[in-house]
Formats: structure tokens, C-alpha cells, sequence
């Protein structure tokens, strides 16, 4: 997607970020998901305002933001339009992994486009006959051809793969898994629409097909074979966080409609407000909010610190954040009445995309038993 | 710095993994408790431990097999830092 749009280098302050999704996402949050695109001027308007790849270093043309900081413009996004954060999380998955993975020549080629937003990332792990959760790419191969590779397979649930340029894409090599950036434009790329998807629907998903698509031996992107799960574990780790951030949006949205709603909506003579039971799902979002922040923020200080111990932290916050989305999601709903399954409301929409949220970058079920499994070891000690 | 590096890694494992017992020189991912999280954290912490960025190249899985072939790792990182 070859973007006009003058780039600036420093990004938003939180407060313009509150702003441009008060002003320019969350009013028109509908509209996208009924169009099932983000227009390409709100994608420009996140260019300008620096919030593609913000955390990349200033000699790549980012501004060296910190996780916390990042997690919070997440959020903020995510509050307003889970597709267009789910966009921004792939692009960040991409970016991050030329970043940490990339040769000089990768990073010169890549980063200051993506960093400006000039050209956009999709993350290609899952298959449309393997499991997504086992991860393996095996559907996928990168055969070796004289000067470089093939690629054949498919891919499908690719968000933003309607308009990527460039395709960061795991496949089965003779050394083990690896990882491949492949330009969309590529002869022998083909990419194809997935419509009407129930939650995230604007964030223009497609199904990929590789048939002999030709790559230089410079396509592969980090070590190839065993260390290719670190450059995915790596990847995933930071989509997970920007889901966690993006499902307290999702969760604090809820709240803000909830409050609103309630608060001129009468039943029994009263406020809905005045209802215990309202108060009650009210309470629960309140905390779960509160929880979801806190987890965020500390998943993303030990990742700002380097510190190993943001990999589980990561997942404990996309835990509690995705499934208080879904809970609060489905409260808020519960409190519109028959407005919550309405067009004229959020809250349908946030009930659609919150359970995107317990699926991707690790479902519920994957992460308890990554969790449990933590939980087992540190009673061991 | 080896023996310290052994002991810090070896600390490391061992606090995530309190069950399992290994020498310096044993295969740990023959013991099957490693999976690919576990090998990011590995990565995680070797780098944060020791201040180095370990690079594209010594990133395979015969640099992470044991407790001594790590240690060797950030040896050579090391020198090759000061260096
Ligand atoms: C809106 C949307 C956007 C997406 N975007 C992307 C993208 O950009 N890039 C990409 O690569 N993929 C993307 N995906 C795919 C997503 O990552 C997968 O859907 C996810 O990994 C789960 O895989 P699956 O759908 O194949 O489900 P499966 O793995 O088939 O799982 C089916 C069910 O079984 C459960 N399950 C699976 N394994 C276990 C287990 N071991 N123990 C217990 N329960 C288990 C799961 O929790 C789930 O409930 C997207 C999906 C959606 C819905």
C-alpha cells in the first residue's frame, strides 16, 4: 500500500492519540466494520501521526518508544476500533521481527517504510488445514532452488492481507521452520478477500496462496530451523501484548457506553443505573479494567527491561484482558437490551470483536495450559 | 566468566524447572521440558544477564543444548564485545 501521507517522526502524545480515536475512529468504528475496511485516509491519518511502528529506533525513522508507552496507544486504538489495532499489531509484528531478526540490508530495505507506514506488514503463520495452534507452517514450504528459494502454501486468517506489501511468512525448509518476507506483489502471490468475518471484520483479512512464488536467498528473515520458533515466539509475544492492551480498550469502551446508556435509559420507573444488578456488571468491568491495566503495564516495564519474565507476563495479561473483554462485551450487551443488538450502538460491535480476542495470538484454551503449566512449576520450587 | 555464566544459567533453569536434574554438559533439550517459549526466555535472559545481543548466526540449537555450551556462547560474545 504506497501511502502519500507527509510522515513525521515523533509520534502522538497520548493525548492526541485519545483524540484522534474520539474524533476520527471510535464515531465511525461502525461504519468500517459495516464497509469491512479501514479507509485509506484513516490509515494515512496513523501514518502522520507517527503510530505505525513508533517503538522502532530514530535512525529507522521510529521514536524509540517504550512497551508501556506503545501499550497504552494500543489501548487507546483498541478502545476505539479493534480492527484498525489488529492491523497495527501485525505491522508491529513484522516491524519488531526486521528489527531484532533482520540483516543490515533487510532493516535499510524495510524499516524506515514501515516505521513510516509507507508500506504495511501482515504476519502469515496460520494454514487453513492445520491447526493454528500448534504453529508448525507445515502446509507451507520454502524449498531451496539454486539461487534462492520457492515457496508454495497457503495461508489463510491473515489480517491486513488485503493490503500488505510485505508478507512475513513461516515455512517448512530442509533445516526446520524459517521465516520468509515476501513482497505481496510478487508473481505467484495471490491474495483473496475473507468477507463478512464475525468480529475484527475491518481489518481486511484474506486467505494467501504461494504457488512457486521465486525468493532471493535475502528473503529469509533470521536464523532458519530451531531458532525460527524463537524469531515466531518472539513476534507473537509482542502481538499478544498489543491484543492485551487492545482488549482493555475493548473493556474500557464497554464500560464508557455502559455508563452512558444506563444513565438515561429508565426501566421500573428508574435509571438502569439504579439497579443492583447493573451496578453489579458495572463493578465487575470496573475491576477488570483496572486488573487488565495493571497486568498490561507490567508485561510491558519487565519487556522494556529485557527482562525473560515478560513472556509469561505477556500471556497472564492476555488472558485476563481477552476474557474480561468477552465478559464485559457480553454484560454490556446484556445491559443495551435489544439497543445492544443494534447498528446504532457499539456494543454488538464490541461484542463481535471481543471474542477475536480469546482465539488469536494463543486462544484461551492454548494459554491455560501454558499458565497452568507455570503455575505447576512454581509449586515445585 | 564461564564458571559464573554456568552458574547463572544453570541458576536460571533451575528456578523455572525445580524438577529437573541435569549436568552442565547434558543435552537439556533431550529432556523434553524445553518447548519454544522456554527457548525465548533462554535467549531473554542470556542477553539481559550478560549485556550482549546474541547474533542471527549463534542462534541455533547447538549453542543451547547444555549448560556448558551456553556458557561458551557468552564467552565468545563477550570477547568478541571487548574485542
Ligand atoms: C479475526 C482473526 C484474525 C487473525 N489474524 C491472523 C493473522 O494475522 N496471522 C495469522 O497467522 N493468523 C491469524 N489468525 C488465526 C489465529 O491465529 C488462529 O485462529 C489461532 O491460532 C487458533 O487456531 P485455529 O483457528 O486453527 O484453531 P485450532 O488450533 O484448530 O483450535 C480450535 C479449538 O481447539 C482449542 N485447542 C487447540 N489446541 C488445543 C490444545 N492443545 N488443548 C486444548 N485446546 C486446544 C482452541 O482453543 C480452539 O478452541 C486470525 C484469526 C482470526 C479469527
Amino acid at each position: 500500500m504506497a501511502m502519500t501521507a507527509q510522515t513525521r517522526r515523533a509520534p502522538a502524545d497520548l493525548a492526541e492519540v485519545v483524540r484522534f480515536v474520539d474524533q476520527e475512529i471510535a464515531p465511525h468504528a461502525n461504519a468500517f466494520e459495516k464497509a469491512e475496511r479501514i479507509p485509506r485516509e484513516v490509515l494515512s491519518r496513523v501514518a502522520e501521526l507517527g503510530l505505525w511502528a513508533p517503538f522502532l529506533p530514530s535512525e529507522s525513522g521510529g521514536a524509540d518508544m517504550d512497551m508501556v508507552s506503545l501499550g497504552r496507544v494500543h489501548e487507546e486504538v483498541g478502545r476505539g476500533c479493534s480492527s484498525l489495532r489488529s492491523l497495527l499489531t501485525v505491522h508491529s509484528m513484522v516491524s519488531a521481527s526486521v528489527h531484532r531478526w533482520g540483516d543490515q540490508a533487510q532493516q535499510e530495505k524495510w524499516l524506515r517504510a514501515f516505521a513510516a507506514g509507507e508500506k504495511l506488514g501482515a504476519f502469515c503463520l496460520t494454514e487453513p488445514d492445520h491447526s493454528g495452534s500448534d504453529s508448525t507452517a507445515e502446509g507451507t514450504t520454502a524449498v531451496r532452488d539454486q539461487d534462492g528459494w520457492i515457496l508454495d502454501g497457503r495461508k489463510k486468517w491473515i489480517t491486513g492481507g488485503q493490503v500488505a506489501d510485505v508478507l512475513m511468512v513461516f515455512a517448512t525448509t530442509d533445516s526446520g521452520m524459517s521465516t520468509f518476507l515476501v513482497e505481496a506483489d510478487r508473481p505467484g502471490v495471490r491474495v483473496t478477500p475473507l468477507p463478512h468475518v464475525m468480529g475484527t471484520t475491518a481489518s481486511m483479512l484474506a486467505e494467501i496462496e504461494f504457488t512457486g512464488v521465486r525468493l532471493e536467498p535475502s528473503a529469509l528473515l533470521g536464523p532458519p530451523g530451531w531458532a525460527a520458533g524463537t524469531v515466531m515466539t518472539n513476534a507473537l509475544n509482542l502481538g499478544r501484548y498489543s491484543v492485551a492492551c487492545g482488549s482493555l480498550g475493548i473493556i474500557r469502551a464497554a464500560l464508557e457506553a455502559c455508563a452512558a446508556y444506563t444513565s438515561v435509559r429508565t426501566a421500573a420507573g428508574v435509571p438502569l443505573r439504579d439497579l443492583p444488578h447493573v451496578r453489579q456488571m458495572m463493578s465487575g468491568m470496573v475491576t477488570a479494567r483496572d486488573a487488565a491495566r495493571l497486568l498490561c503495564q507490567r508485561a510491558g516495564a519487565l519487556s522494556d527491561e529485557g527482562d525473560p519474565a515478560t513472556i509469561m507476563a505477556t500471556w497472564v495479561a492476555k488472558y485476563h484482558a481477552s476474557k474480561a473483554a468477552a465478559q464485559a462485551a457480553s454484560d454490556a450487551v446484556q445491559i443495551h437490551g435489544a439497543n445492544g443488538f443494534s447498528p446504532d450502538h457499539q456494543v454488538a460491535r464490541l461484542y463481535r470483536d471481543s471474542k477475536v480476542m480469546e482465539v488469536i495470538e494463543g486462544s484461551t484454551q492454548v494459554q491455560e495450559l501454558t499458565i497452568a503449566a507455570e503455575a505447576y512449576r512454581e509449586v515445585a520450587q | 566468566m564461564s564458571n559464573d555464566a554456568r552458574t547463572e544459567i544453570r541458576s536460571f533453569i533451575t528456578t523455572k524447572f525445580p524438577d529437573v536434574t541435569f549436568s552442565d554438559e547434558e543435552d537439556i533439550f533431550a529432556l523434553g521440558f524445553v518447548n519454544s517459549l522456554f527457548a525465548m526466555e533462554l535467549v531473554m535472559f542470556i542477553e539481559k544477564a550478560f549485556g550482549t545481543r546474541i547474533p542471527n548466526e549463534e542462534l541455533h540449537l547447538g549453542n543451547f543444548r547444555s549448560v556448558e555450551l551456553m556458557a561458551d556462547l557468552v564467552r565468545r560474545q563477550s570477547a568478541a564485545t571487548v574485542g
